[in-house]
């Protein structure tokens, strides 16, 4: 760990006094939140901030839950560990709770917040360990030392030649899945985006996010829907517990009888950015929920993905994990 | 209690108890090695190749030497020539060097050495270190360009008997398939630490080791040293496994730069430096040939292991040796081979050989049932014998049939319907699997100093190790039973040098080395109590045979009810009652005390005796339970027998068990260290993507402690249990997983690709 200057920012306008390129991972400045990614990867050598400003004292206006009429609003700084156990989210929102409770272990639900969660970092070994040169995540140009390598973890989903690095978090994929948008507020004021549009793409592998110079996430809103309580998300993962998943999926129905009305699915566990799959939402519409249609569902929620060897397996696993997060959401009683 | 003329020492165990050193470890008061406070360290911070083979062509240090707090930097340009290579696990001089030049042998290795004023000055400089490479190509695991295969010359002769190839042509029912089990390493929790402090020309090195007097003995040759002047200390280990059994190429370094510095250097490597600096276990790959009757005798026998080793070293395992003696069978062939890449020097890790090959032969031995249409308990049974198949000898005990019997009693065996894929829970396949656990029996020479006041407190010293087996207790356990105490009453000092030595804490040979050696001192402590007593007018047992007389309840005791209190008898004996005791076991030449004062691995094997075989026994059964849509593999539950002779405390036993057969579930779906396969570097160096079994993978596991008394093993009757509750774990969990869904895995860990 480079030695660093550390600043403690008690208002998001004194955050905004920090503008910085924080989308990239060479960035000079650095928020710090939980600290649970971004401790690790500065001990690791792999971000090498100058300036790492805190903004834990923002938790004590933006850690709220409010379950409204309208939805649900989360604050950017409220503990993993306060969403999941919140009785109303479990009730009407199950698919974050869960996602939120699958996740890492307790003592990181209770240190980690929502907004750096969302914004984690790959795990991709050759991005998190700087004695591999190529790796277009942290040197731009280097090439990708996964493509090649070892690539069991990585991601099927929104690759490029340039980086297949997976998005490992759970979170984001259930917003993704419920059309939520994320709260800014930065030195150009508040603005509002989807969380579809919060992380970039793999052909520009070193810009993280799309944040603005000194913007830091202060909420998340999920509108309420009728499928938001028929929800679930579903992780297969190597281990029981304390494992990033191999493969997920966020689905939400909202059934006539047993025909779909509306549904949405999230992916995670083989993209490189929390993943809607909007086609095969559509294929499912007017359709009775059945072990066909959710197949045929899966199918198209696949299409596209590219396999580099050793995670070649995710493009079926990824489709019998949307099958069977389908068939289970649709089996809730609620 | 009533006088107990008995002089069968094994009815002095089998009593559950606590460990003694448990709150100490629980409150944080156990000091590890490098928590021994010393004063104004030095710190240093490991610098690793990133590259697996070639040279280093220079180093840029300039903004190394500018960062805070930088003191020095070791490379091979500046302290190249001033220690001597340390040598492979085996022993063996060939094996990769550190910074004694600029060659790399291996990714991850040491190149150079950073030292700062603080732990985190040292992280800061290190990584400021350039590093210019010359890389080569490298090879990295079997099937990579340039690897070298080499037959593996055995100490003894490969074990062979009769036809093997002609029977196995002429047998009506035949298995023959190939395994494989993945790399794999140890990960203690505690880091490989190292701290040196010299005093003048007096070496104290606080290490975590699993061999106080080998540490001692190969820094005292790697260094030049006189060995009287090197001290070791390790009280407690965080965790070995093997890892930490012979001297690993760091030590030495760190004692140079203390040297140089004049002053203490400490060293906390980091997670993914342990995965290259120290050992681990090499992949293997294996074939195995299995001929049967029908009614699944078995005519034929044949394994082949292939290894991979480091370029200069040719460790292996060779757990055929086991392997070859588990069954009964008239025709026996097996082959080892050692392949040479660009890696690291593999070593010791819970039962190096055992784990991976019964793998091999346990998953072959259910092929081998399904092809009879025979259930795999019977198959065994009908195999069993209590001769070695290779040797001609008898074994000194074996119970495994009793141990599979129990534990399928236990299991509900009987309700199995054989059939795979026939087993179902809602959407998740069930299914049902057992395999022979095994460990030869080993016991070493060692030393023991043991002291009695007339107060009744007994202190014994030996350069034991608690690496979390429970070290400490069994020897209280031992002394106190054995001289009439009770244990609070018993301190034993381990963990230093300075004390007499034992062995290696490897090979499962600790319980049975330390108690025996224990024993021995507590006899000697008798035998000048009882000795002072039948010739003192005073005594009860004035002119009485001293042989009669017993230490019990805290008395001298004998026959007639008579006895007389410690106070008395003890104070009897004149000055201080202290005893040095040493135990070459039956069998080793005397010169084996030479060899424990040298700090080598000598030690009767319970493969390599004259007189028996000597084994302990057990038999696993596993539920699995896989997901007809996703595939994930789950353990349902467990239950495992064992048979290890002389249980000295069941408390630690159980653990020991229990523990080993976690580990087991964990090397079969688990654990694996991945390899890159151009750049032969590892990849998930680092817990959380090298996975180990959370508590939510650990299903409820029933561990049954099966009654065994052996006369041939050693004077206590004591098999060792460390390693034992691994071995065929893995194997069981496949032969579920198959009978689960019908699809037999034979390549480690077992992963939802493979059964997609």
């Amino acid at each position: 760990m480079r030695p660093f200057a550390y600043d403690r920012a008690e208002t998001t306008a004194l955050a905004a006094r920090h503008p910085t390129a924080q989308g990239q991972t060479d960035a000079k400045v650095q928020f710090l939140a939980g600290g649970t990614t971004l401790l690790d990867l500065m001990k690791l050598d792999v971000l090498r901030p100058e300036r790492v400003v805190d903004i834990t004292p923002l938790k004590a206006r933006h850690s709220g839950i409010e379950v409204g009429p309208d939805g649900l609003r989360l604050g950017g700084l409220a503990a993993m560990a306060a969403v999941a156990d919140h009785p109303a989210v479990k009730r009407d929102y199950p698919a974050i709770a869960e996602a939120l409770q699958l996740a890492a272990s307790p003592q990181l639900r209770n240190m980690a917040t929502l907004g750096g969660n969302v914004l984690q970092r790959t795990r991709c070994p050759y991005y998190r360990d700087p004695s591999w040169a190529a790796c277009n995540k942290r040197t731009p140009g280097s090439g990708c030392a996964a493509i090649g390598g070892f690539n069991r973890q990585h991601a099927v989903l929104g690759v490029s030649e340039r980086c297949i690095a997976q998005y490992p978090g759970d979170f984001a994929v259930a917003l993704a899945a419920l059309d939520a948008e994320v709260e800014l507020v930065g030195p150009g004021g508040a603005r509002r985006i989807s969380i579809l549009d919060l992380h970039t793409g793999s052909d520009r592998p070193h810009i993280e996010h799309s944040l603005r110079p000194g913007e830091v996430i202060v909420g998340f809103r999920v509108p309420a829907a009728p499928w938001a309580r028929r929800s679930t998300y579903l992780k297969i993962r190597d281990r029981q517990s304390y494992e990033f998943a191999i493969a997920s999926a966020a689905v939400a129905l909202d059934l006539d009888g047993g025909v779909v009305r509306h549904a949405r699915i999230g992916l995670g566990g083989m993209a490189y950015k929390p993943w809607r799959a909007k086609a095969a939402e559509a294929a499912l519409v007017g359709k009775p929920l059945t072990e066909d249609t959710a197949t045929a569902a899966a199918r198209l929620a696949l299409e596209g993905a590219v396999g580099h060897g050793h995670n070649d397996y995710k493009v079926e696993l990824g489709r019998r994990t949307v099958v069977r997060a389908l068939l289970a959401a649709s089996a809730t009683e609620v | 209690m009533a006088y107990d003329a008995s002089d069968d020492p094994r009815q002095l165990f089998g009593r559950p108890t606590p460990r003694i050193d448990g709150v100490a470890k629980v409150t944080g008061a156990a000091r590890y090695a490098s928590d021994e406070p010393v004063a104004n360290p030095a710190y240093a911070y490991l610098v690793t190749s990133a590259v697996a083979r070639g040279r280093v062509a220079g180093f840029d240090l300039d903004q190394a030497r500018a960062a805070p707090g930088f003191i020095d930097v070791l490379t091979h340009e500046n302290v190249g020539g001033q220690v001597k290579t340390n040598p492979d696990p085996a022993g063996k001089p060939d094996n990769t060097t550190t910074l004694e030049s600029d060659k790399i042998w291996h990714d991850g290795q040491i190149i150079a050495v950073v030292l700062a004023e603080s732990f985190e000055a040292a992280r800061d400089a290190a990584h400021r270190v350039g590093v210019r490479y010359a890389a080569e190509a490298p090879s990295a695991s079997f099937d990579s360009p340039g690897v070298q295969v080499e037959a593996h010359k055995p100490q003894t002769p490969d074990a062979k008997k009769g036809d093997a190839a002609g029977a196995f042509e002429g047998a009506p029912v035949k298995v023959e398939a190939r395994y494989s089990t993945p790399t794999q390493h140890h990960n203690p929790i505690e880091l490989f630490t190292t701290t040196c402090v010299w005093d003048g020309p007096k070496l104290t090195i606080y290490e975590p080791t699993q061999s106080m007097w080998g540490l001692k003995g190969g820094l005292a040759k790697q260094l030049s040293l006189d060995p009287k002047d090197v001290r070791t200390v390790s009280r407690f280990v965080g965790g070995a496994f093997g890892s930490k059994g012979s001297p690993t190429g760091r030590t030495a370094w760190i004692a140079l730069a203390a040297k140089r510095l004049n002053r203490p250097v400490k060293l906390i490597a980091s997670r993914d430096q342990g995965f290259t600096i120290a050992t681990y276990r090499a992949e293997t790959r294996q074939q195995v040939k299995l001929g049967a009757t029908r009614d699944g005798k078995l005519v034929s026998f044949f394994h082949e292991g292939w290894e991979v080793t480091s370029r200069p070293s040719g460790y292996n395992v060779a757990g055929v040796e086991t392997t070859a003696r588990m069954y009964a069978c008239p025709n026996i062939a097996t082959a080892v081979n050692v392949v040479h890449a660009d890696r690291n020097t593999p070593g010791f890790m819970r039962a190096p050989p055992e784990t991976p090959y019964m793998f091999g032969l346990e998953s072959a031995m259910d092929e081998l049932a399904y092809a009879l249409n025979m259930d795999p308990v019977e198959l065994r049974r009908v195999n069993d014998t209590q001769t070695d198949p290779v040797d001609g000898r008898p074994f000194s005990s074996r119970s495994l049939m009793p141990c599979f019997d129990q534990a399928a009693a236990r299991f509900g065996w009987s309700r199995r319907d054989p059939k795979p894929g026939a087993m179902r829970d809602g959407d998740w396949q069930v299914g049902w699997g057992c395999a022979t656990a095994c460990y030869p029996s080993n016991i070493g020479p060692a030393a023991a100093r043991l002291s009695l006041t007339p107060s009744g407190k007994a202190a014994i010293q030996l350069a034991g190790h608690e690496i979390g087996t429970g070290a400490y207790t069994t020897v209280a356990v031992t002394v106190a039973h054995a001289l009439g105490l009770k244990v609070e009453d018993v301190t034993v000092t381990m963990g230093d040098s300075d004390l007499p030595p034992v062995p290696v804490a490897g090979g499962s040979n600790n319980a049975a080395s330390t108690t025996n050696v224990a024993y021995k001192a507590c006899q000697m402590v008798r035998d000048r109590v009882a000795g002072a007593a039948v010739k003192a007018q005073d005594s009860p047992f004035h002119g009485a045979d001293p042989a009669a007389l017993r230490l019990q309840d805290g008395l001298l005791r004998g026959p007639g009810n008579l006895s007389e209190p410690l106070d008395k008898a003890v104070a009897r004996t004149g000055g201080r009652l202290e005893v040095y005791a040493e135990n070459i076991p039956a069998g080793l030449p005397p010169s084996a005390a030479q060899g424990l004062y040298e700090g080598k691995m000598v030690m009767s094997r319970g493969t390599g005796r004259k007189d028996v075989t000597a084994f302990a026994f057990g038999a696993h059964f596993v539920e699995m339970r896989v997901h007809v849509r996703t595939r994930e593999a789950r353990v349902g539950r467990v239950v495992s027998a064992f048979a290890a002779g002389t249980i000295v405390n069941p408390t630690t036993a159980h653990s020991q068990f229990m523990s080993g057969a976690i580990w087991g579930l964990s090397a079969a779906l688990h654990e694996a260290t991945e390899i890159d396969a151009d750049a032969a570097r590892y990849v998930n160096d680092n817990l959380a993507d090298y996975l180990l079994p959370v508590n939510a993978d650990v299903p409820p596991i029933e561990i049954i402690m099966v009654p065994e008394k052996d006369d041939r093993v050693n004077p206590l009757g004591v098999k060792g249990i460390g390693e034992i509750g691994i071995t065929g774990m893995n194997a069981a969990v496949a032969n579920a997983v198959f009978h689960a869904t019908g699809k037999r895995i034979r390549d480690l860990p077992i992963r939802v690709e493979h059964l997609l």
